[in-house]
């Protein structure tokens, strides 16, 4: 009898959610304890755990599925010794009402099984309270220990419970901790908990909310609350900036040619009957396929680094940050290098007005190999970006404009565009750095050779 | 070498008068902070004008349960048949019952000097007052003064924890007489059992002496001034205990106003006003049970500035009162007035002096317990309570009829009722009518302040055949997941 795998429901009151991730495919064996799947809602991602043993013989709702109703069909699972096929076509069936069926069955026939609640107390340390791009956000130190309501008063306002100051007994983190948090207060700084995390180097501690306050005049300032995503912001780049070695290499790029290019191009696009071209190149879409080029001629710098090794990527996928009103996401651009000018020009306009929506799939700004950052437009000159780990690289890029140049002993007008690359040296190294950037900018200066 | 050995001579008698800490009543909140202070290092003396105890042990909690015990069994006596049993020519002693109440009060009280003793608490008989922080007179006591106390004098304390408790309060016309009108004091030593009997106030104390009275066979009259009896509980509870106590026989009038008494020698003649109308009944006694009000009086308090506001002494949480080195627990620091809010408050306040840090006592996890027949019990908001702070709730019940134990035990009637948040699962508020309803109410409450939600409930394993069960359920209904119903 093969088994229906349901929507688990995180919470009570939780009625439908996305399916984020499958961790399993088709025809893969899986046991008791073993994470098939990420579910996420609004607030949170919980991986769910099997509670069966068997082959998954076939994967009812595909991943990245959105507003999945608790309790339908998401995946069936053959039992040992059973036909994975054939569960593979009872599945088929199922999945043509999978929502009713479901429920029909989870009443009628008791063999169905319930989903483990994917419950709190379970997860460890930090159940992906962080809210989504938070994820890389370690399951590091000791446990935390934090009352039941707490918990979920914390995963419902995005706050991190392991940088909570908790006011219980032995330090125990109780629902007034996590209400205080909200609004910033004892709230530690980020990886400095929790109290002694084991053996990890002391830093020198941030300050306090009490000594921040203590500087300024009460009523001098309003106190805005942080959202998930501000929080996030904060604590994954914190983090680069303490674990990261950091260098920095700027070149400046004649972008001449490319800006003829450009406009050439442009104004060849291909218009459709409403008048509105296929296309419009921004330099921004030049420099993406410029690094991400760059980065398939220098592979040795497409990497990450682990503890345990080092990751080189054989594609260059490339994140890009994207302003929003009160903060900022990295979506990423797949295997740029293979793709063409006008393709990465329409999927960047896509993922930024979905980003805007805050509607990006997690898969859509977590990974990448190396990101660019632009500020170009607001007139800025040069300057320096943080990493957003676990990439080791990343490109920040100032505003295009005429200066003095000296050639052959002349004075000439050239457009210029200086760019710095950030490097993590514990994967990149000086050289390597240079030659990175330098491949960077043969390319952007001779935008003839992306053809290629 | 004289020189010093008189120096000495006087130090171990100025030792005698003078201490970290004075305790002023020893009620369940003083006496509970004199060994809290004990085991905290303090030196520590406590002050208590007439009974080790107070009233709790004295003349309120504990013998009054004394009291309700022979009540029920005698009610089972009653009702043996109903058990299969015989129980032929039952009947009642009202002097024994009485002296068994009486000795049960005895036996803790004793308890309490014993304790006094265990921890190198210095006990002082008198009546106290303050005439400046940090000093005490006390002026002699009633009756006579336990071994090993010191007596009238002048004593001195860097802290002084005001514990003097509360008494009946008194409304204009409703005098107690000690004779034809009383208080819990002449309520719980009758004579003898009264054939009729007019209850003043339908809180804890006024239930559960017409409880009491009416298992005895007493006519018993209740009038409430507000709109349901046992004001502060969840409506649903309200009407589900007074359907059981006009089963029994009891009578209650709610909205209603007693506005003139008129004593006979053996009697008197109560006016009682309600919906605009006007009626008299003649009962052979009264008891006043219109709540209790602090005592304030006569500790100087007005003198040295200490702020009080309606009867009671203002604190801060901790215990402090306005002035430095003045303390205040228990009932005279307002309510709810009870002996568990009291110890608390005692413990929360000399952690405080001591420099623990405790966090204040939270008021919304008191729980309280009404020891009428059927009991009541509850903790948190009630649902009215919660509908006003305009919070999404869930509410669950469970009925003793769906309950093993509960029909076991030939108790049938009653309720359990939880409230939950709807959004974050926090257990806001717990209510329960039916037997043993006040043993079965701390489960809820440890469990709000451990902040468990509905999850952790709902993953405990309650023993079966309990009436605990019900608690569970109750959770499970709240959520649409009921089992026995």
């Amino acid at each position: 009898m093969p088994t229906n795998i349901l929507m688990p429901a995180l919470s009570p009151t939780m009625e439908k959610g996305n399916l984020a991730k499958w961790l399993k495919k088709e025809g893969d064996k899986v046991k008791s304890g073993d994470i098939i799947a990420e579910i996420e809602t609004d607030k949170a991602t919980m991986e769910y755990e099997a509670v069966d043993e068997g082959t998954i013989a076939k994967i009812v709702v595909p991943e990245g599925t959105q507003d999945v109703a608790v309790n339908a069909v998401i995946a069936v699972l053959a039992g040992e010794g059973e036909d994975v096929k054939a569960a593979a076509s009872s599945a088929a069936k199922a999945s043509a009402a999978p929502e009713k069926k479901a429920e029909a069955k989870s009443e009628a026939k008791p063999e169905v099984k319930q989903p483990p609640k994917a419950e709190a107390p379970k997860a460890p340390a930090q159940p992906a309270a962080a809210a989504k791009p938070a994820e890389a956000a370690p399951k590091q130190g000791a446990r935390v220990f934090a009352s039941p309501l707490a918990k979920r008063l914390a995963k419902d306002a995005g706050v991190d419970l392991s940088r909570v100051e908790g006011s219980g007994p032995h330090g125990r983190v109780i629902a007034r901790d996590v209400e205080a948090a909200k609004s910033g207060k004892g709230l530690r700084a980020p990886g400095a908990a929790p109290a002694a995390a084991a053996g990890a180097p002391s830093i020198a501690p941030a300050m306090s909310d009490q000594q921040i306050l203590g500087l300024y005049e009460e009523g001098s300032y309003d106190l805005v609350p942080h959202d998930s995503m501000r929080r996030t912001i904060a604590q994954r780049l914190t983090a680069a900036t303490n674990s990261m070695p950091t260098f920095y290499l700027t070149v400046d790029c004649d972008i001449g040619k490319l800006t003829a290019a450009r406009e050439e191009i442009n104004a060849a696009a291909p218009k459709d009957k409403d008048g509105k071209p296929a296309y419009k190149l921004s330099v921004n879409d030049f420099v993406i396929k410029a690094l991400a080029l760059a980065l398939q001629r220098v592979p040795e710098a497409n990497v990450s680094w682990s503890e345990a090794a080092m990751l080189r990527h054989k594609h260059s996928d490339i994140g890009v940050a994207v302003a929003l009103p009160f903060g900022l996401i990295t979506p990423i651009i797949r295997q740029a290098e293979t793709k063409s000018l006008s393709a990465i020009s329409n999927e960047m306009k896509d993922l930024a007005a979905r980003a805007k929506g805050k509607k990006l799939k997690p898969n859509e700004y977590q990974g990448g190999t190396s990101s660019v950052s632009n500020l170009g437009m607001y007139g800025i000159k040069d300057f320096t970006a943080v990493i957003n780990p676990p990439q080791s690289s990343i490109l920040a890029v100032g505003t295009g404009e005429e200066r003095a140049v000296v050639r052959n002993g002349k004075i000439e007008i050239a457009t210029l565009m200086s760019v710095t690359l950030s490097c993590d040296h514990r994967a990149i190294d000086g050289a390597l750095g240079a030659q990175l950037i330098t491949a960077f900018k043969t390319l952007i200066e001779n935008p003839v050779m992306m053809i290629v | 070498m004289t020189d010093r050995a008189a120096g000495y001579f006087l130090r171990v008698l100025m030792a005698d008068t003078s201490f970290d800490v004075i305790i002023i009543g020893s009620g369940p909140g003083g006496y509970v902070t004199a060994i809290r202070a004990a085991q905290l290092g303090f030196k520590t003396a406590i002050v208590e004008r007439e009974y080790l105890g107070g009233i709790c042990l004295n003349w309120g909690c504990i013998p009054t349960k004394a009291l309700l015990r022979s009540a029920e069994i005698y009610h089972y006596m009653q009702h043996a048949k109903a058990y299969g049993l015989k129980a032929d020519n039952v009947g009642y002693d009202a002097a024994e019952i009485v002296k068994r109440s009486r000795g049960v009060s005895k036996r803790l009280n004793d308890g309490v000097g014993f304790l006094m003793k265990k921890n190198k608490v210095q006990v002082i008989w008198g009546e106290a007052a303050i005439d400046a922080p940090g000093k005490v007179t006390v002026k002699a006591g009633r009756g006579e003064a336990p071994k090993g106390t010191l007596g009238a004098g002048q004593y001195q304390a860097k802290h002084i924890i005001i514990a003097t408790g509360a008494r009946p309060r008194v409304l204009p016309g409703l005098e107690p007489d000690k004779k034809l009108v009383w208080t819990y004091f002449e309520a719980m030593v009758p004579p003898a059992i009264p054939k009729s009997l007019l209850v003043v106030g339908s809180g804890a104390i006024g239930i559960e002496f017409a409880s009491f009275y009416r298992t005895f066979g007493t006519d018993v009259t209740v009038v409430e001034v507000l709109p349901q009896i046992l004001p502060v509980e969840d409506h649903e509870i309200q009407a589900f205990a007074r359907k059981s106590f006009e089963k029994q026989g009891i009578k209650i009038m709610t909205g209603a106003k007693v506005t003139k008494l008129d004593k006979k020698s053996d009697s008197v003649t109560a006016t009682i006003e309600a919906d605009g109308k006007s009626q008299q009944i003649t009962v052979e006694r009264v008891i006043s049970a219109v709540g209790v009000v602090g005592n304030i009086e006569n500790l100087g308090l007005e003198k040295l500035g200490v702020k009080t506001e309606r009867g009671i002494v203002v604190t801060d949480g901790l215990g402090k009162t306005s002035v430095p080195g003045i303390y205040a627990i228990g009932d005279v620091a307002g309510p709810p007035m009870l002996a568990h809010k009291a110890e608390h408050e005692g413990v929360v306040c000399i952690e405080a002096i001591k420099g623990l840090h405790p966090h204040p006592m939270n008021k919304a996890m008191i729980p309280g317990c009404t020891y009428c027949s059927p009991q009541v019990a509850s903790v948190g908001l009630t649902e009215q309570a919660a509908k006003e702070k305009k919070l999404d709730i869930r509410v669950g019940r469970f009925p003793f009829v769906g309950n093993g134990k509960a029909i076991a035990l030939g108790e049938d009637q009653g309720l359990v009722k939880v409230i939950f948040d709807k959004k974050t699962g926090q257990l806001l508020g717990a209510h329960m009518v039916g037997a043993e309803v006040t043993e079965l109410i701390q489960g809820y409450v440890v469990a709000m302040n451990l902040e468990t939600t509905e999850e952790e409930l709902m993953h405990t394993v309650f023993p079966h055949p309990t009436l605990s069960e019900m608690m569970k359920e109750a959770v499970l209904d709240a959520y649409g997941r009921v089992l026995n119903m």
